[in-house]
């Protein structure tokens, strides 16, 4: 396939695969130091002769310095147990053995047991997901929605925005658990207290995008409804929403992204399932590899749900005349 | 009479003090005038276009379309107007722009569909009716508005330099259609420029006008005939005509223009 003439794959195939290769290349370089000492400990409980022998003094070593007085002894950095950083084969090995092999041959795997299995991948993946989707619904409902206020209504453009801007400023993860409790409080928990806080990071960006959307014709434009004596109603549905649609489409894309983060933060204290639980519970574990594995299950997503946002505008800027 | 002005007077007050974009103007319109308003920039040619369709409203005097208040001519539905650019919505094909104000009028389906084919003959846009606005050039696209402020039943026709941003040989063109347009529809035209052969060439009457505080220097009735080919501009009358109005606007501006 041509690179100049391909399609969006074929021209972005090559730049793509040079940065992951690499970022694969910096990985596995990195992963010399970072797990030089707990190596060197294993080559001395296996007889090998470190330098320096005392492990105290190892310990206030520079990572490098030991690297190059212990070259020959390292063989083992890429495939450490619970190593400090794990290599990306290791955590490949996780990502497949927690989805496809946990759920074809797991006892509490999809074949086996005809759900997900709660051990895998798949099953907190969809979990986080579930969360992400709603929270995203309710925060571009609400997003709009006050959009739509603030735009027709002097009172509350004057006092949203500031509430809202406040609103970002506070930092989630100080704010998730307290939203948590509270929800929790009047009954709701789980899935609902999950969206709530997705809903919360992503209602944002999609009121400013709409704002600034649905306040993008120009004084020609409404004049020209004017000069219809078109009202209110009209003209909103007219001219300032469809103006709007590019805005909201930039909006949604932040949106998505930022909705699960949201997930994933509320499912840090609350340890039922999803990918920040997951992640959560490898660092209480030292399971390095399963938060790698649930990391890289989460950027996937997220890519694949800007994608996926990416697509319909697409299509809908396409559907509304946009310039191929 | 459609349009009527008395002592009409409208100042706009700025951060540098009160600025006089009208000052008594009076002005009669009959039905089926062609009347051009004429003059530099700042002497209210295009204030008083948008007094007349209520886009503005005057500090005194009495401004009378249809024999109506200007707002509630507005209200009625009295005139199209053409602004300067040609304003379609990009994400509305050419027939979904000229059934905009259809639709904020609430014409029915069938009576939509054929009056959009009428329009759309009239400007000779026959077959765009489903391209969009990006894939018209500029005097098309021009064109399309004007089709969409002849699709509803106005009788009054308002243009703002409908053609100011357009090369002189599409304008030349347009100029030729919008006089066999208005011969075919019989509609009133008031029309802004500030091209002397512009207006000379198309209107029956000529409003010169001066600016600070923007005023009316000379209405010239014009003696062309209505039928007025292009080359009309290359007669005696028509370099007479030229020449008056150009003196009215040397004198209402007090030095050379």
């Amino acid at each position: 396939m041509s690179v100049r003439t391909g399609n969006w794959f074929g021209r972005a195939a090559v730049p793509v695969l040079a940065v992951v290769a690499t970022l694969l290349a910096i990985w596995y370089v990195a992963v010399v130091p970072m797990n030089v000492k707990e190596v060197l400990t294993q080559a001395e409980r296996e007889g090998a002769v470190v330098v320096p022998p005392s492990a105290a003094e190892r310990r206030d070593a520079g990572r490098w310095g030991l690297v190059f007085a212990n070259a020959h002894l390292l063989g083992a950095s890429w495939s450490m147990d619970r190593a400090r950083l794990p290599a990306p084969h290791q955590v490949a090995g996780e990502l497949w053995k927690s989805t496809w092999v946990e759920e074809t041959t797991g006892r509490r795997g999809i074949v086996r047991s005809g759900t997900l299995s709660n051990r895998s991948l798949v099953y907190h993946g969809g979990v986080t997901l579930g969360a992400t989707v709603l929270g995203f619904v309710i925060g571009s409902v609400l997003g709009v929605l006050l959009a739509v206020g603030i735009v027709y209504n002097r009172a509350m453009d004057l006092s949203v925005m500031p509430w809202a801007i406040i609103s970002q400023t506070i930092p989630i993860v100080a704010l998730a658990p307290m939203i948590i409790v509270v929800l929790y409080s009047v009954g709701l928990s789980g899935l609902v207290a999950k969206a709530a806080i997705s809903a919360y990071l992503s209602f944002f960006p999609v009121a400013v995008g709409m704002v600034k959307g649905l306040r993008s014709p120009d004084a020609m434009q409404l004049d020209l409804l004017r000069t219809y004596s078109a009202g209110k109603a009209q003209s909103f549905w007219k001219l300032r929403l469809p103006a709007s649609v590019p805005y909201l489409f930039a909006s949604l894309k932040i949106a998505i992204a930022a909705s699960l983060v949201g997930a994933i933060v509320g499912e840090l204290p609350v340890q039922r399932g999803g990918l920040g639980a997951r992640m959560l519970g490898g660092s209480y574990y030292g399971q390095t590899e399963q938060i790698w594995a649930a990391l890289i299950v989460a950027a996937v997503m997220a890519a694949g749900l800007v994608w996926l946002i990416g697509w319909i505008e697409r299509r809908t800027l396409r559907a509304m005349g946009a310039r191929p | 009479m459609v349009i009527d002005a008395k002592n009409l007077s409208l100042t706009f007050q700025t951060g540098d003090g009160p600025v006089h974009a009208l000052k008594d103007v009076n002005l009669t319109v009959e039905k089926g005038d062609f009347v051009s308003f004429i003059g530099p920039s700042g002497c209210g040619k295009t204030t008083f276009l948008r007094a007349i369709a209520a886009l503005e409203h005057p500090t005194s005097g009495t401004l009378t379309v249809n024999g109506m208040g200007a707002d509630e001519a507005r209200k009625a539905r009295a005139y199209g107007y053409v602004f300067q650019a040609a304003g379609l919505y990009p994400w509305r094909t050419i027939g979904g722009n000229i059934r905009l104000p259809l639709e904020i009028m609430g014409y029915g389906r069938a009576d939509m569909d054929s009056r959009v084919k009428n329009v759309l003959e009239l400007v000779e846009l026959a077959g765009f009716e489903k391209k969009y606005p990006w894939q018209l050039s500029g005097g098309m696209q021009q064109r399309a508005s004007i089709a969409r402020a002849l699709a509803f039943d106005a009788d009054l026709l308002l243009m703002d330099e409908p053609f100011g941003a357009l090369d002189e040989i599409v304008r030349d063109r347009l100029n030729e259609e919008l006089l066999a347009l208005w011969a075919r529809t019989k509609k009133t035209i008031a029309f802004v420029t500030h091209s002397i052969p512009e207006a000379v060439y198309l209107s029956t009457k000529i409003v010169v006008m001066s600016p600070r505080p923007g005023r009316i220097t000379d209405v010239i009735e014009s003696p062309l005939p209505r039928e007025r080919p292009l080359d009309i501009r290359d007669t005696p009358e028509f370099i007479e005509i030229a020449h008056r109005v150009r003196d009215g606007l040397r004198a209402g501006h007090g030095d050379g223009v």
